[in-house]
């Protein structure tokens, strides 16, 4: 019994060392990437935008020079005759076509926006990351059983991906009733077989890998090489992934306004809402369109820079 | 082998085609299979999905605005009052008769509105396609030829500046500037009004040069530009840095130094060695593009009121007009698996690795 | 006159902001019409960076070349592109380390070997295809005609390295270089395909130029040696006189480590200590001395010149050379 026991401790010993050295030199993997991504001009223009974007998102509405909901200018707009009110001194981004201050409405706009990609990203990296370990584990360590059930799994993110997002997310809309909650939910579905694919992918990668044989050849469970092993080295790509795709979730919601499937409250603006609103009036008004498209390309733009410059940092096949 | 046939010059000795082909049938007959569950999958869920909406599969035909005698009517007619697994073969049966329901809009049959709007649809599509593959492809390679050079830094901040402008955004841009601004181009349509041109295959463009209404054609080529433009900027942007990726890696391959080393013409090495190795990742990819192209052809459309499936969905979704809302997303899966088998099968022709597994 | 004459070729790469690197610092040599020259040095000692400078074949950007290379007639570094390609693979070809990463994946082998007969030779369609057949048989590929339709994938490792000297003596060159060609193969294959260069270069008349850090490669084929050390020749001979007399001390100790059978058991080995990093700058003085047993001051006052320390026709790159005859390796 117990030669047992100091067997068993022997073995947990080496796979503690194992375990340590793995993360260890992934420490050292990590921070090389942060080393590389401070170097490189794109992750510094995407971090500087997001920054500003995120202060925005949340001091912004504290800034507002006015009520973003308040038709204070009603009587100065008359959208049917063609007749609107730029930027002015009071109004620096001028009126929408409601007559309410476009400015104040950004800054608490910013907010909205913010909520849905960080809602609708969580949504689909959790729920896609929980599909795709359930996968990439099953396939790498769960023998023939485990290949059944990846293979059965990878079929229906297939079928997702076969849908375009958009129409996920309009029979998503359909069934919830038309809200922010489904807005998010169903740009965050869209996501969730990205997500599994990814995850699987690359867990499917680092389970032939040698150290894996190692840990196994030791006699680790399997549960805990996945968990201590193969999942550390896996998240990389998910995390970029998940960069990238705050700046799709944004982009994505902004079409979703335009569908007429945004958020139907009009007490509280967003930025997608208001682009869907102001490009009726795009002949007349471009200025009223183009705030708050350019605010989402360019937040879109900032995860993206992000995003791809630690797609690089991380590759080290693209170093140099 | 003294009594060997002579082999003709492409090198394609008459066995290994004889097994490519085979391999090749094979590989179809098994994704069509495979598509089989798929679709099956999907219409589980289209057939929860139809259960699920507010007020049932009666409303879904009906609108929301039907009174309850109708829905009691109606009701009775699908046999809800029948267990589900009936009710669910009946919508299988149903959808194999390509019986998609009628549209709540129109009132005429789901797969007529279809059969009438797809070839607007198609015909955007490889429009925005082709401008995509045809600047995309040369871009991504010089960018990746002039690695760190003034057209490499334009085209990858260019691109990804494109994966970042809202699809919808950009066609009002195109349309306010080059059709209203400008008046270069029309700003709605497929065609004018004023011309009386003949319908053959529905494919405007096509039907004008069949027929030899070539002011036809061109009257609909005029109109395809914008939003072939705006739909192609999302294809675009990823084939170019697909393509640039791709090449790269190519460029850094022992065999390219091979090819240089036997003092090939830069043609025979741009073409034989780099681009046929590097298009193959392309390939695949142009495949996977299929799905965003349809999300994209659906707000595109409906900019320009481009008379596709696309504008007919976008009305779809104001009127809830579930029926044709189903119908389309099992229309669209299914060329979206069968785009896909073609592009594997493209790849298993193109890549001879393939071909042997 | 020699076939090829290199003198003091330099290649230096850096640019963005980069140190420069200095990979090939200097290097003499000559190779002779039909004559089978080797470069022996270690990896990373800028053996294949010379070769790929000879074939035109380093990136322009990036990269400095200093020295000539006469070919021919002609300095090979300061050729148009446009010559250089005219000149590769009908005068001047080339074989390489790894023949499965060498060929094309996706083209089948009889265009590969097609395309330079082409290029070079003009030939076409069912006349190529004979030719390459032909080049396929004399390489011994068995049954050519199908393995013209073949792609790489479906050869075995050393079938692709016939193939690739079958495209690489497609046009008869005047000089071959093979860069380490025989190291990617089994020991079996290795011999085999020595045995083909050899018979080829003596058939032809063919200058081989052969790059490699296999002693045993350079006493089996090479008629001249240089030994290339970070960079620089530190020694050249021929092959007899090289592995009788080796007279720099790296050159005893390349040989000297070699395990022997005959050696009793239990013997250690000898290996050069340290490694090709551990090296100061030529300028400064011996870039060998931080490995070496006979260092001494002297070793560290500027560059050692070529000398012929034991006979004529036999340089060494040494301050203090092995002459003794007792202290050849056993």
């Amino acid at each position: 019994m117990s030669l047992a026991t100091t067997k068993t401790s022997k073995i947990d010993r080496l796979a503690e060392l194992t375990a340590k050295t793995e993360t260890s030199s992934g420490a050292s993997l990590w921070r090389e990437a942060f080393r590389r991504l401070r170097s490189s001009k794109m992750a510094i223009i995407g971090a500087v935008v997001i920054a500003v974007f995120v202060v925005v998102a949340i001091v912004g509405p504290w800034f507002a020079p006015h009520t973003p909901t308040a038709q204070t200018w009603r009587g100065e707009v008359f959208p049917n005759q063609g007749k609107f009110i730029g930027a002015r001194g009071e109004n620096w981004f001028g009126l929408d076509h409601l007559g309410r201050d476009m400015f104040s409405r950004m800054l608490v706009g910013a907010r909205q926006t913010l909520l849905v990609g960080v809602v609708s990203m969580l949504i689909g990296l959790i729920l896609g990351a929980l599909v795709g370990a359930l996968s990439g584990a099953a396939a790498t360590l769960g023998g023939r059983a485990g290949r059944r059930l990846d293979d059965a799994i990878m079929r229906v993110t297939d079928l997702m991906l076969a849908l375009p997002s958009l129409l996920l997310a309009v029979s998503v809309a359909a069934v919830m009733g038309q809200s922010l909650t489904t807005v998010m939910i169903a740009v965050g579905v869209v996501q969730i077989p990205i997500f599994a694919r990814l995850l699987r992918g690359s867990m499917l990668a680092q389970g032939g890998k040698d150290y894996v044989l190692a840990a196994r050849s030791l006699g680790i469970r399997k549960r805990r090489i996945v968990l201590t092993q193969i999942m550390p080295n896996s998240l990389s790509p998910v995390i970029v992934q998940a960069t990238l795709s705050l700046a799709t979730a944004i982009i994505e919601a902004a079409a979703l306004s335009y569908l007429g499937l945004g958020n139907p409250d009009p007490a509280v603006p967003e930025w997608g809402v208001m682009l869907s609103q102001a490009q009726r009036f795009f002949d007349n008004a471009p200025m009223m369109s183009m705030y708050p498209a350019v605010a989402i390309i360019v937040t879109a733009l900032g995860f993206t820079l992000l995003g791809e410059a630690m797609r690089e940092a991380l590759d080290p096949k693209l170093r140099g | 082998m003294a009594g060997r046939t002579r082999i003709p010059f492409p090198y394609h000795s008459y066995n290994t085609r004889k097994k490519g082909a085979c391999g090749v049938l094979r590989l179809v007959v098994r994704r069509l299979l495979q598509l089989i569950p798929t679709l099956l999958g999907l219409s589980v869920l289209l057939f929860i999905w139809l259960n699920r909406l507010p007020g049932g599969p009666a409303s879904a035909i009906l609108g929301e605005r039907a009174t309850e005698a109708e829905v009691a009517r109606i009701n009775r007619a699908l046999g809800l009052d029948q267990p589900l697994y009936v009710q669910y073969g009946r919508f299988l049966k149903r959808i194999f008769e390509l019986d998609l329901g009628t549209s709540t809009q129109t009132g005429q049959p789901v797969w007529d509105e279809f059969v009438l709007r797809f070839p607007a649809t198609v015909e955007l599509s490889v429009a925005a396609m082709l401008i995509a593959v045809a600047v995309g492809i040369p871009l991504g390679y010089l960018a990746a030829r002039k690695r760190g050079g003034w057209l490499d830094v334009a085209s990858v901040s260019g691109s990804l500046v494109g994966i970042c402008i809202p699809v919808f955004f950009l066609a009002l841009i195109l349309k306010g500037v080059f059709a209203v601004n400008l008046g270069l181009f029309p700003s709605y349509g497929r065609m004018d009004t004023g011309l009386d041109a003949t319908s053959v295959t529905g494919f405007a463009v096509l039907d004008g040069v069949l027929t030899g209404e070539f002011d036809a054609s061109w009257d609909a080529i005029m109109h395809l530009v914008l939003p072939a433009l705006a739909l192609s900027s999302i294809p675009l942007a990823v084939i170019v840095r697909m393509t640039r990726a791709s090449v790269l890696e190519v460029l850094g391959e022992d065999y390219i130094r091979t090819a240089e080393s036997k003092g090939l013409e830069r043609k025979t090495v741009r073409g034989r060695h780099i681009l046929r190795n590097a298009l193959l990742p392309v390939v695949t990819t142009i495949g996977l593009l299929t799905g965003s192209l349809l999300s994209g052809a659906v707000l595109t459309e409906s900019v320009f009121s481009f008379g596709g499936i696309g504008s007919f969905i976008r009305t779809a979704i104001d009127a809830r007009d579930y029926p044709v809302l189903v119908g389309f997303i099992m229309f669209i899966a299914t060329v979206y698996v069968l785009i896909n088998l073609l592009v594997d099968l493209a790849y298993s022709v193109i890549d001879p690795r393939v071909r042997v597994h | 006159m020699p076939l090829l004459n290199v003198d003091e070729l330099t290649v230096t790469f850096g640019g963005r902001g980069r140190k420069d690197v200095k990979a090939v610092n200097g290097v003499s040599f000559s190779v002779d019409e039909g004559q089978v020259v080797g470069l022996v040095g270690e990896s990373g000692c800028g053996k294949s960076v010379t070769s790929l400078a000879l074939m035109g074949l380093l990136p322009r950007k990036g990269v400095t070349l200093g020295g000539r290379a006469d070919f021919d007639g002609s300095d090979l570094l300061s050729m148009s592109p446009r010559k250089m390609r005219d000149l590769r693979g009908s005068k001047l070809a080339m074989i390489f380390q790894d023949p499965l990463s060498s060929l094309n994946p996706v083209v089948p082998i009889g265009v590969q070997v097609t395309e330079i007969l082409q290029r070079h030779r003009g030939m076409k369609g069912e006349a190529a295809r004979k030719e390459a057949a032909h080049l396929l048989d004399r390489v011994g590929i068995p049954d050519p005609d199908r393995r013209l339709t073949e792609y790489p994938h479906q050869l075995s490792g050393g079938m692709r390295q016939r193939a690739l000297i079958a495209m690489a003596v497609a046009c008869a060159p005047r000089l071959l270089i093979a860069d380490e060609p025989t190291t990617a193969l089994d020991v079996t294959i290795q011999a085999q395909i020595l045995e083909l260069l050899k018979e080829l270069v003596d058939q032809e008349g063919t200058a081989l130029l052969m790059i490699t850090h296999d002693l045993g490669v350079v006493a089996g084929l090479c008629d001249q040696v240089n030994v290339l050390y970070a960079g620089k020749v530190v020694e050249s001979s021929g092959r007899r006189e090289l592995f009788a007399h080796p007279t720099h001390p790296y050159t005893h100790g390349l040989l000297g480590s070699i395990p022997r059978l005959d050696a009793p058991r239990g013997e250690p080995l000898n290996p050069i200590r340290g490694s090709i990093n551990d090296q100061i700058a030529w300028a400064e003085g011996c870039a060998f001395a931080p490995r070496c047993d006979r260092y001494e001051m002297g070793c560290l006052t500027g560059t050692p010149e070529l000398t012929e320390p034991r006979e004529a026709g036999h340089e060494a790159r040494c301050v203090n050379p092995v002459l003794a005859t007792t202290e050849v390796p056993a």
